[in-house]
């Protein structure tokens, strides 16, 4: 291939990521707007297009269109750049991402190491935005998500690497194809659970949204910040929730697992992945948040030791099948 | 976890940061500000600042007839506008001498405890969306809808509705109440223990209001506290059936009591109160007098020379009204006593020690009303 192809193609798998990502956040957001109101008696939007799916659109539009405010007093720097920045570890996630049987971008040998690394890094964004807005709230909510970043990230690896173990692989379309027998959620359902709290945590939200308390910190660290710098924000949450719950359908669920044909395959994938979303919207709408002190009691007294017992309880069975096998 | 905290209070930090907190903060019911003083999570200082919804409606009511200072009194608690009237009414008519009509006084209990609900209803709400859950919120809100329906074509109003009036109430209860309140009992109990399967019984609410910001009887006593407030520390105080006005002492109803005297005792209060308050509405409803009203009433309303306090129970606590009568068409002064004045007063007291989360949790379960604390 000559050079100009390969930088063409790469552009053009940026823009159909790109498009995907923000395609799928504005799905999302409707979709939160619509569930959310459905459980609260009440019918969310409703008047663009049908079902109100059009009005995320015109909201970003809105948004975008809107007056770049910069406080004074602000570190302009962090400010400016933080919103960009929480952007990257969301848009790299996708790079690794497998869809269908070979529907990904970059397959590479350990993908969910890497996926797991990069989205690590949103904290250093949050931080960034709750330091530079110079505002207390925004700090008290960036010093938060880094604390509970920090002790969720733990327990989330951990219980990914039981599902590691089992399949003896890193890359996440060798972790689907190993669980054509069982989906990993039988063998690993204290895993999943474990994953599932972390996650929840990771992506701040309900019931670990301590970061952004409406009702305490207002809004947490995107208190000052207004329009497309906003939206970046927002946007961001959700393609991590897409993220999040796409990564539980692929080392639990099977991923496009019974399917093989990259269509059906997609298609399955998306469904298992939406269910899961459906799941955290659900809990969105109905639980209460947690306390601080709470929270991290959970992470590092319930998560931790829970997490660490599920790995040693996979490992000592694994290795006793290979025994048992021969291996 | 109490306890801890007071080893926390003892020795102070020395930098500390200071966090100003309203008058335009989601979770301060209203306009009420205060500056807190943090150390990481911990609040080692509450000051709280009041009076952004001052409207002097104590000195408005020197230079306005008792007729026309009435409907001021609908916004001083405006979630329970008819307990504030019916106070008014009361101290006035006792300083005329007027006792309303039987009927009158059935309505007056039904307008009240009707109010009461869908007071609590709010509290039920914001209690939610003080722990973090949106959704408790709206399901007050529509119960509520469903009173303030019923006061609709009661009193013509949805929030103020200077339906009481001195001697009785403004018009005949109509008859669509009792189909409306029929209705509205049939369907609410059901759905109040979805709510409360949602979240009274949820593991997290529970840990988030349980043993957060107890309050002790005696501290309660000093620092005037009512209501509520003062029924969740276990102290069985009603006015209404300690002074039981506008016949309250011919209605069959419990008071409920927390035993520990925490935020979650408070909640469990006031859910208790509102089923307790059904059942009152619905002995009126049923053994409603016939008969006026209203009494007769002088047209010009001139109270003889004299003072009188009299003091109901709101929906947020003890409601006073102190008049001040030199025979005149105004009175020559009046004093509001308020719960939220009292409570508000509480929080640096309770809430301090306490994780910033707790604070807004405590403050929420004094379920404080600004309209009434500044007036």
């Amino acid at each position: 291939m000559v050079w100009w192809s390969i930088l063409l193609w790469a552009l053009l798998k940026l823009v159909i990521a790109f498009l995907f990502i923000f395609i799928t956040a504005l799905i999302l957001i409707w979709m939160l707007r619509k569930i959310m109101g459905h459980m609260q008696y009440r019918r969310g939007p409703r008047h663009h297009g049908p079902h109100g799916i059009w009005q995320t659109v015109f909201d970003t539009i809105k948004l975008l269109g809107k007056e770049d405010i910069i406080p004074s007093g602000v570190d302009r720097w962090t400010f400016i750049w933080a919103p960009m920045i929480i952007f990257v570890p969301s848009l790299m996630a996708f790079v690794f991402l497998p869809f269908a049987e070979k529907i990904v971008a970059t397959n590479i040998e350990i993908s969910l190491f890497f996926i797991l690394a990069i989205m690590g890094l949103s904290i250093i964004a949050l931080l960034m935005a709750g330091w530079g807005s110079n505002n207390k709230y925004a700090l008290l909510g960036g010093v938060r998500s880094a604390a509970q970043m920090m002790s969720y990230e733990i327990p989330m690896l951990i219980s990914a690497m039981g599902v590691v173990m089992m399949s003896g692989s890193m890359n996440l379309s060798e972790i689907v194809r190993a669980q054509q027998h069982i989906w990993y959620i039988v063998p690993q359902l204290v895993g999943f659970f474990i994953f599932g709290c972390a996650s929840l945590a990771e992506i701040n939200s309900t019931p670990f949204d301590i970061p952004e308390a409406e009702s305490e910190i207002v809004s947490g660290f995107n208190v000052e910040y207004s329009g497309f710098r906003f939206a970046a924000f927002f946007l961001a949450e959700f393609v991590n929730l897409f993220i999040v719950c796409a990564l539980a359908a692929l080392l639990f669920l099977g991923g496009w697992l019974p399917f093989t044909n990259p269509v059906y395959g997609t298609i399955f994938f998306l469904a298992k992945t939406y269910v899961l979303i459906f799941a955290v919207m659900w809990v969105k709408s109905t639980f209460p948040r947690f306390r601080i002190d709470q929270f991290m009691n959970f992470g590092w007294k319930v998560l931790l030791p829970l997490s660490l017992a599920n790995l040693f309880v996979t490992g000592v069975i694994v290795l006793m099948v290979d025994k048992f096998r021969g291996v | 976890m109490y306890e801890e905290n007071e080893i926390l209070l003892d020795d102070l930090p020395k930098d500390y940061m200071e966090v100003n907190f309203g008058p335009h903060h989601p979770s301060t019911h209203g306009v009420f500000r205060f500056i807190a003083k943090i150390d990481g999570e911990r609040i080692i200082d509450i000051d709280p600042v009041i009076g952004y919804l001052h409207r002097g409606i104590e000195k408005i009511a020197e230079n306005r007839t008792y007729m026309q200072f009435k409907p001021l009194v609908d916004r001083l608690d405006y979630t329970g506008a008819l307990n504030n009237e019916l106070c008014y009414c009361l101290a006035v008519e006792k300083l005329m001498d007027i006792e309303a009509p039987p009927r009158a006084q059935a309505i007056r209990v039904i307008c009240a405890e009707l109010n009461r609900i869908a007071a609590h209803l709010i509290f039920f709400g914001a209690m939610g969306l003080e722990t973090g859950a949106f959704t408790p919120l709206l399901f007050g809100f529509l119960d509520r809808e469903t009173i303030l329906n019923i006061f609709e074509i009661m009193a013509g109003g949805r929030l103020t509705f200077n339906y009481i009036t001195i001697g009785g109430v403004r018009e005949d209860i109509p008859p669509a109440v009792r189909t409306y309140f029929d209705k509205f009992k049939k369907e609410f109990p059901v759905k109040l223990k979805r709510y409360e399967e949602l979240i009274t019984g949820n593991e997290i609410f529970i840990k988030r209001l349980k043993n957060v910001g107890i309050l002790k009887k005696e501290d309660l006593f000093n620092w005037g506290a009512s209501g509520p407030v003062l029924r969740g520390s276990g102290v069985k105080f009603d006015i209404r059936k300690v002074e039981p006005y506008s016949g309250y002492e011919k209605y069959d109803f419990d008071i409920p009591v927390g035993t520990n005297g925490d935020v979650y005792d408070r909640y469990l209060v006031r859910m208790e109160e509102i089923k307790q308050s059904m059942r009152i509405v619905a002995q009126a409803l049923d053994n409603l007098p016939s008969g006026d009203f209203t009494a007769k009433v002088p047209r010009v309303i001139k109270p003889p020379e004299g003072e009188v306090y009299v003091r109901n129970e709101g929906t947020k606590g003890e409601v006073g009204f102190y008049i001040v009568s030199k025979g005149d068409k105004n009175p020559y002064r009046l004093k509001i006593r308020t719960p939220s004045f009292s409570h508000i007063n509480m929080l640096n007291f309770a809430a301090s020690g306490n994780y910033i989360a707790d604070a807004i949790v405590i403050l929420g379960s004094f379920d404080t009303v600004m309209g009434s604390c500044d007036r």
